[in-house]
């Protein structure tokens, strides 16, 4: 079994078998993380570049402990001023790094389409680590995992992403993979923070924390985030808070079986209260352990294909 | 020297003229239409035209030449070759060089530049000190040095205080105010604002940015008596905002580029950086509105907001790369393909928007086919089918999104200031 595809750019037309592959291949994954020696030398030789344009400690985090795992060689490329300023262009960086001879190249961008862009000026495997508000897909497929793993299925169950959806590079990829995989997808959120006609995608839309709750089997909340001018889309955190953030009385009044997705770093008291961040509903930890499995998934599956 | 163009079909909509003949010029000046002995037959350099069409020199009024300051991307020499080529044998260049033009001195600069070829380069100079939006150019004398109107290029006129002098102090000359709409607190995003831009995760600019400027200026122009010309309208609303200032009879004039009505904002799915511009290409609905605009008259012409830009600066990561396209090498083609053959436009409505109706906005004299004239023509070949090569532009620049892109509609020659350019020569007539 392998993908159909040598890169991974986004889940937007993903086929439901190749997210099926790379979700049971996280299963294997997942329980070698369980191991006392968590180390398998599948991708001995492999050479994987982090090229990470703008701010994140997470996901290059978890990225480079999925390529130590599976034994590849990764180089951190980590920058936050713009190539412009640098005075480099971009394509001369990546043919400098690519001249290097590397296998695989993992980019995370402020822009849109860098990655699309990467794979007409590289001949590696590209994998996309966030462009833009684009797509996210790896965190896409860490919450599908997880989700799947409390409830054991994708297919018929209702999810709903919480928070500036509009801003969001995870809010795409969570709709699309979810969609592959028969799931409905809503969105909650202030109409600030509602992406111009989302509802086209078949997306049903709640201004009501409680609606969303009580109707749906998973929330996936995701960050306010200050640093991209969200402070401009509501009057106050504060607000944000008294009409969509996630509390454990909100929760117990209208949906004690909901299970709480949240891709960090969570903002306590803003869409989820301490109570809940550190409760029973979320599985906020778990989707951390698992985003190494699911990445490993993806290195190994792209790394291992035969062009 | 004396050339005939043989069997030429003739079109000036102004002179309702529209026939086939034979047109003598010398040393620049028409000579006879019809009645050629055949002595002056063998006298002249004979051209068979075959039926090809002959008509006043179109005019791009919104060109970006880039000189001074961006000599690598564009000058006014390769910039008026690629006008000939494109058609044209007179443009309008917009302000945004470097310096700006803002003064007399590069007014005269740019002139003098242009002063020796065929295609007429007629400066827009900034409607204030540095497009800042904070005090009026000296707009008297820039006018006396060759500047045909106003503009604070790439951006709005910042207030509408600022914008009432400008309006008022330049009706005195009788110029337009050339303005982009965009309101600056909804600007800043990278393509059209849509469902497009909500699949791509890229920022959007909306129509209401373009609108609102718009109808602010159709308000100011009505207040001062000023004459307002919208530049590269692009929004439904904007066209139909227009439309009813023209009838209320207020002086407002809209040009349109080419990507405009010929492309829409679902390209951008390629982040190909050659669809990115500002105004953004819109969706199908917009597209519809420019074709209609362009019927009814409430879009005055085309002009092609040929704006070159280097590779090494246009490839590049989408947010980051500069807004802007190409457009004289191949607008003529995208207008006959996307307007005439599929019959929104008639021949001559093409010639009014492309040759008459930008000359009547910038105040200029447009060229009439009589004996006695000097010869300022664009011959055209509606029916030719050919294929875009941007490594054949003449443009130093090759930042055009229709490289291979089939077309029907060429241009043959351009005749003006007793220069012929023709089968890729120029040639002294």
């Amino acid at each position: 079994m392998s993908l159909s595809n040598r890169h991974l750019l986004g889940l937007s037309g993903v086929p439901k078998e190749d997210l099926q592959l790379i979700l049971d291949t996280a299963r294997t994954f997942r329980e070698v993380l369980e191991r006392p020696i968590k180390k398998v030398p599948t991708l001995q030789g492999k050479t994987v570049v982090n090229l990470f344009y703008e701010d994140s400690t997470r996901t290059r985090i978890s990225f480079e402990l999925a390529q130590k795992r599976l034994s590849a060689d990764t180089i951190n490329f980590s920058t936050s001023t713009s190539s412009v300023k640098k005075g480099e262009t971009f394509k001369d960086t990546v043919r400098n790094i690519e001249a290097m001879k590397v296998d695989m190249i993992v980019v995370r961008h402020k822009s849109a389409g860098v990655p699309q862009y990467l794979t007409k000026i590289s001949k590696a495997n590209i994998i996309n680590a966030g462009d833009g508000l684009h797509e996210h897909p790896t965190q896409g497929l860490l919450d599908m995992y997880s989700i799947n793993e409390r409830l054991g299925r994708l297919e018929g169950l209702k999810v709903c992403i919480v928070g500036d959806v509009a801003h969001s590079r995870v809010a795409l990829s969570n709709i699309y993979g979810l969609k592959t995989m028969g799931a409905q997808v809503s969105v909650c959120g202030p109409s600030t923070m509602i992406p111009f006609g989302i509802e086209a995608l078949g997306i049903k839309v709640y201004h009501k924390i409680e609606e969303a709750l009580k109707e749906n089997d998973v929330l996936n909340v995701i960050r306010i985030q200050l640093e991209r001018d969200a402070g401009r889309r509501i009057p106050s955190l504060r607000e944000y808070h008294n009409y969509f953030g996630v509390t454990t009385e909100r929760i117990e009044k209208f949906n004690k079986d909901i299970v709480i997705l949240h891709p960090g770093p969570i903002n306590r008291g803003v869409e989820l209260s301490s109570e809940v961040a550190d409760g029973p509903y979320q599985v906020i930890l778990d989707q951390v352990t698992n985003g190494v499995a699911v990445r490993m998934a993806v290195l190994y599956l792209l790394g291992t294909m035969h062009s | 020297m004396k050339i005939i163009l043989k069997q030429v079909n003739l079109l000036h909509p102004e002179q309702k003229l529209n026939e086939k003949n034979d047109l003598l010029i010398e040393d620049g000046v028409i000579k006879k239409i019809g009645g050629i002995s055949e002595a002056e037959f063998k006298e002249a350099k004979v051209y068979e035209m075959n039926g090809k069409f002959c008509s006043p020199g179109f005019f791009d009024m919104h060109v970006h030449l880039r000189e001074p300051g961006r000599e690598d991307e564009e000058t006014v020499e390769t910039g008026c070759n690629a006008a000939a080529v494109g058609g044209f044998t007179g443009v309008a260049c917009m302000p945004n060089t470097n310096p700006d033009i803002d003064s007399a001195e590069v007014v005269r600069f740019i002139k003098e530049k242009a002063a020796k070829h065929l295609v007429d380069v007629f400066p827009v100079a900034a409607a204030t000190l540095a497009r800042k939006g904070e005090a009026i150019s000296p707009m008297l004398e820039l006018h006396e040095a060759g500047a045909v109107g106003f503009s604070d290029d790439g951006v709005a006129i910042k207030s509408a205080g600022i914008l009432r002098n400008v309006l008022e102090y330049s009706r005195m000359i009788d110029a337009p105010v050339i303005e982009h709409c965009e309101d600056e607190s909804l600007a800043g995003g990278a393509m059209n604002e849509s469902f497009t831009s909500t699949l791509l995760g890229l920022q959007g600019i909306p129509n209401v940015a373009e609108d609102l400027i718009v109808i602010r200026d159709i308000m100011m122009a009505e207040f001062t008596g000023g004459r307002v010309h919208i530049a590269h309208i692009s929004s439904k609303n904007a066209v139909d905002l227009v439309r009813q200032a023209k009838k209320k009879g207020i002086k407002v004039t809209a040009e349109v580029a080419p990507h405009h009505f010929a492309l829409t904002d679902d390209l951008l799915k390629t982040f190909d950086t050659n669809y990115k511009m500002n105004p953004p290409l819109r969706t199908r609905e917009d597209v519809d509105a420019m074709i209609e605009g362009l019927k009814d008259g409430t879009i005055d012409c085309i002009a092609s907001d040929h704006a070159p830009h280097s590779i090494e600066e246009k490839e590049m990561e989408f947010i980051y790369a500069p807004n802007g396209i190409l457009g004289l090498e191949t607008q003529i083609g995208l207008a006959i393909s996307e307007l005439v053959k599929k019959k929104h436009l008639t021949l001559d409505q093409l010639v009014e928007k492309f040759a008459i109706n930008p000359r009547k906005i910038l105040n200029l004299p447009v060229p009439a086919i009589k004996v006695g004239e000097m010869a300022n023509f664009t011959i055209f070949d509606p029916e030719q089918i050919w294929t875009v090569d941007i490594t054949k532009f003449k443009s130093k620049a090759k930042n055009a999104p229709y490289d291979k892109r089939l077309l029907t509609g060429k241009a043959v020659a351009v005749i003006n200031k007793r220069k012929m350019f023709i089968d890729d020569k120029m040639i002294e007539i």
